[in-house]
């Protein structure tokens, strides 16, 4: 089926008005030689039903979140996404929205995209946010580009840095003319360097020495770039108290489902003196003719649409429902339930890793680390093979952390997971372990 | 922020069941985040009231030019909200997501029958960052086949009326931008193609048709043109609306092609994003492919393939959009091979039906040319007569209650209007948009205030964009 709403008597009327005698007619122009003239090698159109049946079934055959407990982190969590959330969000005047090019129809997007980055600056501690990226890494990869100036093209990453992230560095980076370069601890940092990168809570949950790596930054001349965690940030110091010039981070954890892996939504916020090098769109409050505030998008000598080739990114369409969807959760969530959040996720996870360092052959990775809400475990199997015995149990046991040793299972524990559950998941790695 | 009152919580945990932890001193957050305290009811109602201050295409019709703003079926946010999709963890192990693996295989092979690809990567999140593919893709391809003698090739060749990411990902792939002219049609001029080609073109990015809805009647020449000197040849999928089962850019001679899902699969704009834009690519070309790729194994289950040693890599941290692609899926195969026709047949027949309405009082930019999906019309002969340009216009339609379409792109055409009605419209929609444009027009010479004052009908009216740029006013005080 279609939705084309067009009876045969509608199509003859105006194909009369245009003049053409047939809808063929209207493709003479194409050479005969590159029309395809066969139907597409696909099935016929059906009905919704049928659509509906056919994507039922696809979705039935595989095991979700709700079949099994989600102690799988790296990236992507399973916290609470509150009802309000996507009952507004979802609301059709702001998905079946265009970008707000034309602001008086489009009040709606900009002011909940100007409270977005007002609570992105506020959960940051940064001074300017813009209205989203792709991703985390997609934003990393922008926030170095930002970095990058005649004489400073090195950038340094902390080791314990997301690999994921590392990759998006070297495929973009190839384009802009740098490799990431990575160091344990401190770094020294020269004058070619352009920036310096690290993660908070890091690919292992742990804490890093933030503070003293950017001191190292900012006295060798180079920007200092945190990635974080959003909602790490009710009870772990910000990126703009720990010194960063630039802060990136998912914002998937802001009310937005798993979802295999996306949508989800990429955090940028900066100083306000280096808001011209941001990338992407950003919203500011104006007045109209009348003197009445409003909202527009700005800045935008920044983006494609004006400086083309000489913009500061390519990006266009960005992740706006996402941060629709951030802004909705943050006000459900309040500065209390942040803190309280950030409490019950490093709780859970500290009481679950003090049960598996119980078990037998089991130890913590890094035994005297501090973490927050994910932890890396050293099991006597390879973790890829725990992980499918725990599948059998009811449990997606965490994600293998390959580049630190096939026995390595990064364990994340969010504020959905009872005491009973974290119980029960030990209990059944305890019995897989056993047999 | 204004409804804010100290001590309101909307958000309720479970009582915590474990001893409670806190963080190093060190670590800590001293003075907390100064979000909004207010209740579920006043989320939802400011919420509720922003969203009706907002425009969709649920709300009208949104003429702009290839943005392709059709109607966003509402089976597919059905679809795309199942558990079995909606609550999958990117890591999770391959044999616990047959069903979403299958999802993404059936739809690459789709994309690649409706293009004439041989294999596409769904990973780039947006047309943009498919562009940024096809160049990686592109540049990785000549590092390889490169003759060490030979020059490197450092020039990718645009259509100067192309779109403005064309151009920046060219340059944040590494390479140098250099504009085509048009000739007297609005089509790539040729001759000036030909003479701008030489050893150091990468490659040629065009689409097809182009920015003013035109076909690319020389399409072939082309392409040879580019192949002649070991170039590729890249397809902007912005307008692939235009030939949906009609052509293929495989066929026309294109190497690599992005396609945006939220143009011409009805995936929701969302008000700027999430989209998807997934890019095929020839036989030749596969190996550059982003990692990592749907595989089927002998035995038809599917898993996930990163052992691509000639991968440009990662272009997204998971998967792409897969919310997004579920939504893809859901519309390509309700609407098959017969739907997919009719869509691009319905298209071009909305917008010359309209051209057909206004063009007394604007003209199309080419007159001679038959425009496909879309059509570039100007106001330059209502702004020679009456000093009103194509902004107060798209001012003035908002008050006769129409979405403008695009102004002032593509930038060849002076005081341009770009206009994509899409095939969801109706006959007596697109009557009611052609009276308003009309009545713009007559308003221009007769009572021209209307325009300059438009809109009166919004809930706010002509904003201040210059102040908005000079006095920043980013975040809340």
């Amino acid at each position: 089926m279609t939705f084309a709403p067009h009876t045969e008597d509608e199509i003859r009327d105006m194909l009369a008005t245009i003049g053409v005698g047939s809808l063929d007619g209207l493709f003479d122009q194409i050479p005969e030689a590159v029309r395809l003239g066969r139907d597409l090698a696909m099935p016929p159109g059906i009905s919704e039903m049928e659509l509906v049946a056919d994507l039922r079934g696809h979705a039935a055959r595989d095991r979700n979140m709700d079949d099994l407990v989600c102690f799988a982190g790296a990236g992507a969590y399973d916290h609470y996404v509150p009802a309000v959330v996507w009952a507004l969000a979802a609301r059709s005047e702001f998905y079946t929205a265009y970008t707000p090019y034309q602001p008086e129809l489009s009040q709606g997007v900009l002011q909940v995209l100007f409270e977005y980055q007002s609570m992105i600056c506020e959960l940051t501690g940064m001074e300017v946010a813009n209205a989203s990226l792709y991703d985390g890494p997609t934003s990393l990869a922008e926030a170095v580009h930002m970095t990058l100036a005649p004489g400073r093209r090195r950038v340094l990453v902390a080791a314990s840095l997301d690999p994921r992230y590392v990759e998006l560095l070297v495929t973009l980076g190839r384009g802009a003319g740098y490799e990431p370069e990575p160091f344990d601890g401190v770094p020294t940092v020269g004058e070619d360097v352009a920036a310096v990168v690290v993660q908070h809570p890091d690919v292992y949950g742990e804490l890093a020495p933030v503070a003293e790596i950017f001191q190292a930054a900012h006295a060798g001349g180079a920007k200092a770039i945190q990635v974080f965690d959003p909602l790490s940030l009710g009870v772990l110091a910000p990126p703009g108290e720990l010194g960063a010039d630039i802060a990136v981070g998912e914002g998937q954890s802001l009310g937005n489902h798993l979802n295999y892996g996306g949508p989800y939504l990429g955090i940028i916020a900066t100083h306000l003196a280096d808001v011209r090098k941001l990338p992407g769109r950003i919203v500011g409050e104006t007045v109209d003719v009348d003197g009445e505030p409003g909202y527009v998008l700005t800045l935008q000598a920044r983006e494609q649409h004006i400086r083309r080739d000489k913009a500061n990114s390519n990006i266009c369409t960005n992740q706006t429902l996402m941060a629709i969807a951030a802004t909705v959760y943050l006000g459900w969530l309040g500065p209390d339930g942040l803190r309280e959040l950030g409490t019950q996720c490093a709780s859970k996870a500290a009481y679950a890793a003090g049960q598996f360092a119980e078990l037998p052959g089991v130890s913590l990775l890094h035994p005297d680390a501090a973490f927050f809400k994910e932890f890396a475990l050293r099991l006597p199997r390879p973790a890829v093979d725990v992980v499918s015995s725990l599948i059998g149990r009811g449990f997606l046991g965490g994600v293998p952390l390959a580049p630190a040793g096939d026995d390595v299972l990064l364990v994340a524990v969010t504020e959905r997971r009872s005491r009973q559950e974290i119980d029960g998941f030990v209990a059944a790695m305890g019995e897989v372990l056993a047999s | 922020m204004d409804r804010s009152v100290p001590g309101r919580r909307a958000s309720r945990f479970p009582s915590i069941d474990v001893p409670e932890v806190a963080v190093p001193e060190h670590h800590r957050r001293g003075s907390a985040a100064r979000l909004p305290q207010v209740a579920e009811l006043d989320l939802v109602r400011h919420y509720t009231r922003l969203s009706q201050e907002n425009y969709g295409t649920d709300t009208g019709i949104y003429p702009l030019g290839s943005c392709t703003m059709k109607y966003n079926p509402k089976m597919a946010e059905t679809v795309a909200s199942l558990p079995g999709f909606q609550r999958l963890h990117p890591l999770q192990p391959d044999e616990t997501v047959q069903g979403a693996l299958a999802l993404l295989w059936r739809l690459e092979e789709a994309l690649c029958e409706i293009t004439g690809m041989a294999r596409a990567t769904l990973q780039p999140p947006a047309g943009a960052c498919g562009e940024m593919t096809g160049l990686l893709i592109m540049r990785a391809y000549h590092r390889d086949v490169r003759d060490p003698d030979a020059p490197e090739r450092t020039k990718v060749l645009i259509p100067d009326a192309a779109h403005g990411t064309n151009p920046a990902s060219v340059r944040l792939a590494g390479f140098e931008a250099i504009p085509v002219p048009s000739d007297a049609r609005g089509l790539v001029d040729v001759a000036a193609l030909a003479s701008l080609v030489d050893e150091q073109v990468a490659g040629l990015m065009l689409t097809n048709p182009n920015t003013l809805g035109l076909f690319e009647e020389d399409i072939e020449r082309i392409t040879e043109v580019i192949h002649a000197v070991g170039g590729l040849v890249y397809y902007d999928g912005a307008n692939l609306n235009a030939i949906l089962g009609r052509c293929r850019p495989g066929d026309m001679g294109f190497d690599i092609v992005h396609i945006n899902t939220h143009k011409t699969f009805a995936t929701p704009h969302g008000g700027g994003g999430p989209g998807a834009g997934p890019v095929g690519v020839k036989e030749h070309l596969v190996p550059y492919l982003p990692s990592p790729i749907v595989a089927r194994t002998a035995e038809g289950s599917y898993r996930w393939d990163d052992d691509r040693p000639r991968s440009i890599g990662r272009l997204h941290g998971f998967n792409g959009n897969f919310g997004v692609l579920v939504r893809a899926y859901a519309y390509v195969f309700l609407h098959g091979a017969d739907g997919l026709k009719e869509v691009s047949e319905l298209a071009a027949l909305n917008a010359n039906y309209l051209l057909s309405l206004i063009r007394a009082d604007f003209p199309a930019a080419y007159p001679d040319e038959r425009p496909m999906h879309e059509f570039v019309a100007t106001a330059k002969p209502l702004k020679d007569e009456t000093g009103l340009r194509a902004m107060d216009v798209a001012k003035r339609l908002i008050d006769l209650g129409y979405h403008p379409s695009t102004v002032y792109f593509p930038l060849v055409v002076e005081e341009a209007m770009m206009v994509e009605p899409t095939e969801t419209e109706s006959k007596d929609t697109l009557d009611g948009l052609a009276a308003a444009f009309r009545q713009a027009a007559s308003d221009a010479r007769t009572d021209p205030d209307l325009l300059l004052e438009a809109p009166l009908t919004t809930p706010v009216r002509r904003l201040d964009e210059a102040r908005a740029a000079r006095h920043l006013k980013l975040r809340w005080s």
